[in-house]
């Protein structure tokens, strides 16, 4: 159980007229920041944030010269290395007019933020250190990682609801439709997979492999019946009934059989003609906006209610053609908080930049990558610990060539991993983990290593005792005869003179 | 899990499935349901009804019913196949709904019910799972996380002899019966001729009719079932193991699905018009040449096997020094001299 150690190379770059005065050196100069994540385990976390101040370059300062935060961020963005994991600081003058009022700290799109100067060195640290808590990982974003290793009590309620990192997601989108006479829906589903969420999972590829597919139930029905409410002459879902509405579908929907990846559920659902519209309450008894709720490591549902035609008498069933662009943006939005990109919990002088079609940031897919390489590695390190005392209990057990060599070569990714974390590459880092990961799966989870095959030393004498023992006994008696015979030979020479 | 097969064992099979119906009933789907049987009853030919099961004996309800999701069936059903489930180290061909996908958030129920003694379970009569093997399977589950909490109920003879060996964390244990007594069956049904239901999951099925998928009814309430005067054999329980207090563990966490859920405040903003461009990734060309059936064997598999040895050795070890023995007994008793009139 080594150190960890995860290295985030830090640039801070300050323009014309914002160098603070009280820098111990002059610039350009490095600084390396070393903090221990304290999360109470064995092997311990620290983290290093090596530091580069430097002034601007002709090029930066033009990118910066500009009216608007998001037009600097667009225009210094192909002049960065761009390396995964890095971040970028640019510090511009108190008085310039690319933030807005109030807002102190701009993260744009890409791994790079602007920040307001003023103050000194001492405050520009503390921006630093609020922006990589933001931007790259956080204490309880890692304890979160390595939950299995931590004792249960010790972690808040919601440690664990976070996708766990694996190899590959499927994701599928069903459309539910309780009511087809009244209700014909259509969905372009494809269309909108293309357009809105292919963006999306290729900039999620380097996590992991994804496929996509939908399906359409008809007569699926949610568990609960929701209750008119008069004053909003509307139905409504409470809170508290919303876990048993997952249930009652799930059985109808089909996990696929095919893969044995995790799957994320993405529900439609449009309520029958005669339970229009509905609303789904949160605690506090208000409609929730967005008119849908998730549940951790399954998936969404979202309600999609079809606006009552305007004359009575109209031909049913109607068309309902459906607005995929509000359905995807709620159910982006769920992918990203099950995967645990959320943007709460901010500083109230930062601003963030919204990713648009893309769906994340960059920073936002590093934060990402950090969280599940340490957990690769972390899950490495107990599967092979655990094959290993397996190994010690069952002296007598037959490893396999392949599953050796795949146990070896799972320890050699699992060390690069880690030393490409302290070197702060993270993307070598994330494939490394990746490697051993799978290696070690499958050498733990090989068929050849059940214990039940290889018998232990007690089993092999009960067996051979019964058979062995009865034979034996005329054997011994025998040798004990002819021991015996010997030694009165040797005796009667002398006797016999 | 049922272990028993052939028709006088007709009680555990119904056992089992009244059990996979109440489950059903509050809400876990056939996808987070195995289910191994011998299935030999409902067409079995000296069944009076066939196709059925009954549970009770004024056949109200049967319980095989239209949708079981049978996962192993008949001789599928050893040991070897259930404690490959329970660690996961299945063959890569086995199918979805025969595994045990669950992670570290999963809680898991084991209902095992057959002919049993002290530490150990027969498994179809002809092979035995011990309370050491059991306890080490579950130990492997532990180590890779593959439960959150589990609670394993056993309806057999002597059946508290089979958690005795437990030593992971949060696992709770009911059995029927204490070591040294019996497991005792309900009822006979004269129609059909065999026993229908043993007592103790008869006891179980009444108190989970009234459990629905939002009941608060926690585990105590679960260990009160079938008293001895009912019961006729003590049932036993064990939750050393369990971190929680069984006070405040919900029958539901175990026999039901009930979800955390989190209503979604956030939404992203998508671009309407953002016209459909090609992905910046290039897709892979895909080979033209369909796949030889070599290239889809398991190479590194075959390739670390060792060559089979052709040639003869002469034994050696533990056998050698057998023959010696008996050899060298031989020759003393009868005398070396008499030797050549054998050869």
């Amino acid at each position: 159980s080594a150190q960890f150690q995860l290295a985030v190379p830090v640039a801070v770059v300050f323009a014309p007229g914002s160098v603070p005065g009280d820098l111990p050196r002059p610039l350009p100069f490095r600084d390396v920041q070393e903090m221990e994540i304290s999360v109470n385990l064995r092997p311990s976390i620290t983290s290093r944030y090596e530091t580069v101040y430097r002034r601007t370059t002709a090029q930066e300062e033009a990118a910066l010269d500009v009216a608007t935060a998001r037009e600097a961020d667009a225009a210094l963005h192909p002049l960065q290395d761009a390396l995964l994991g890095s971040l970028t600081m640019y510090v511009v003058p108190e008085t310039s007019s690319l933030l807005p009022q109030g807002i102190n700290v701009y993260v744009g799109k890409h791994r790079s933020a602007l920040v307001r100067a003023g103050g000194g060195l001492a405050a520009l640290r503390t921006r630093l250190q609020q922006l990589t808590q933001v931007m790259s990982f956080t204490a309880s974003s890692i304890s979160a990682a390595l939950s299995d290793r931590v004792p249960n009590g010790q972690l808040g309620p919601d440690a664990r609801r976070h996708l766990k990192s694996s190899l590959g997601y499927e994701i599928t989108f069903s459309l539910l439709n309780p009511d087809p006479k009244s209700h014909a829906v259509d969905w372009d589903i494809e269309d909108a997979v293309n357009r809105y969420v292919q963006p999306v999972l290729d900039k999620l590829s380097l996590v992991a492999n994804f496929s996509v597919d939908s399906q359409i139930l008809y007569y699926a029905v949610l568990g609960v019946t929701p209750r008119f409410d008069k004053e909003s002459s509307s139905f409504l879902l409470s809170a508290h009934s919303l876990p048993h509405v997952i249930n009652p579908v799930e059985a109808r929907l089909g996990s696929s059989a095919a893969s044995l990846y995790p799957v994320l559920n993405f529900l439609l659902y449009v309520p029958e003609r005669s339970h229009s519209p509905l609303y789904i309450q949160d605690k506090d008894g208000a409609p929730v906006s967005t008119n849908a709720f998730h549940s951790p490591r399954w998936g969404g549902i979202m309600v999609y209610n079809v606006e009552a035609p305007a004359s009575p008498q109209v031909s049913l069933p109607l068309h309902v053609d459906v607005d995929m662009v509000r359905v995807m943006e709620v159910f982006l939005a769920q992918l990203r908080l099950l995967f645990g990109l959320s943007r709460e919990e901010l500083p109230p002088d930062f601003l963030l930049e919204s990713p648009g079609n893309e769906g994340l940031a960059d920073w936002e897919l590093d934060r990402l990558l950090w969280a599940h390489t340490v957990e690769n590695i972390a899950t490495v390190s107990t599967t092979l610990t655990s094959l290993a005392q397996l190994l010690d209990k069952i002296g007598n057990i037959v490893i396999k060539d392949d599953v050796a060599s795949e146990v070896y070569q799972a320890v050699a990714s699992a060390q690069s991993a880690m030393a490409e974390l302290a070197a702060g590459h993270l993307h070598l880092a994330f494939q490394a983990s990746k490697e051993a990961v799978t290696s070690s799966e499958r050498a733990f989870f090989d068929p050849s290593l059940l214990h039940l095959l290889y018998f232990p030393d007690d089993q092999k004498f009960a067996i051979y005792i019964p058979l062995f023992l009865p034979m034996a006994v005329p054997i011994l008696l025998s040798l004990a005869k002819i021991v015996r015979e010997a030694r009165q030979r040797k005796k009667e020479p002398t006797k016999m003179d | 899990v049922c272990t028993s097969r052939f028709w006088f064992n007709y009680r555990h099979v119904a056992n089992t499935l009244s059990v996979y119906r109440s489950v059903k009933r509050l809400g876990i789907p056939d996808s987070h349901i195995v289910l191994m049987l011998a299935d030999d009853m409902a067409c079995n030919p000296r069944n009076p009804k066939p196709a059925t099961v009954f549970s009770h004996k004024n056949m109200e309800l049967n319980v095989y019913g239209d949708d079981v999701e049978v996962d192993y069936r008949s001789y599928e059903v050893t040991v070897e196949n259930f404690l490959r489930v329970l660690t996961g180290r299945i063959p890569p061909s086995t199918p979805r709904s025969k595994r045990l996908l669950s992670d570290d958030r999963s809680n898991i129920l084991i209902y095992m019910t057959g002919h049993g003694g002290n530490g150990f379970l027969k498994f179809q009569d002809s092979e035995e799972i011990t309370n050491v093997e059991l306890a080490d399977a579950f130990e492997q589950m532990w180590q890779k996380r593959r439960y959150n909490e589990l609670l394993f109920i056993i309806d057999t003879c002597q059946g508290a002899s089979m958690y005795e060996r437990f030593y992971s964390p949060n696992i709770m244990a009911l059995a029927s019966s204490q070591v040294g007594e019996d497991s005792l069956s309900h009822q006979p049904d004269l129609g059909i001729g065999v026993h229908l239901m043993d007592r103790y999951t008869f006891y179980v099925l009444e108190f989970l009719e009234e459990i629905h998928p939002a009941s608060q009814t926690n585990m105590n309430d679960l260990f009160q079932v079938c008293p001895k005067s009912l019961c006729v054999s003590t049932p036993g329980h064990r939750t050393d193991l369990f971190q929680r207090d069984p006070q405040n563990v919900l029958i539901t966490d175990f026999f039901g699905s009930v979800r955390k859920v989190e209503i979604t405040t956030e939404t992203i903003s998508l671009d309407r018009d953002l016209a459909v461009f090609e992905s910046k990734l290039p897709k892979d060309e895909l080979a033209t040449e369909p796949l030889k059936y070599a290239e889809q064997l398991p190479v590194a598999q075959i390739i670390h096997q060792k060559p089979k040895q052709k040639d003869w050795h002469p034994p050696g070890g533990f056998i050698l020094g057998l023959w010696a023995l008996i050899i060298m007994v031989f020759f003393k008793t009868y005398g070396i001299k008499h030797m050549k009139h054998i050869f």
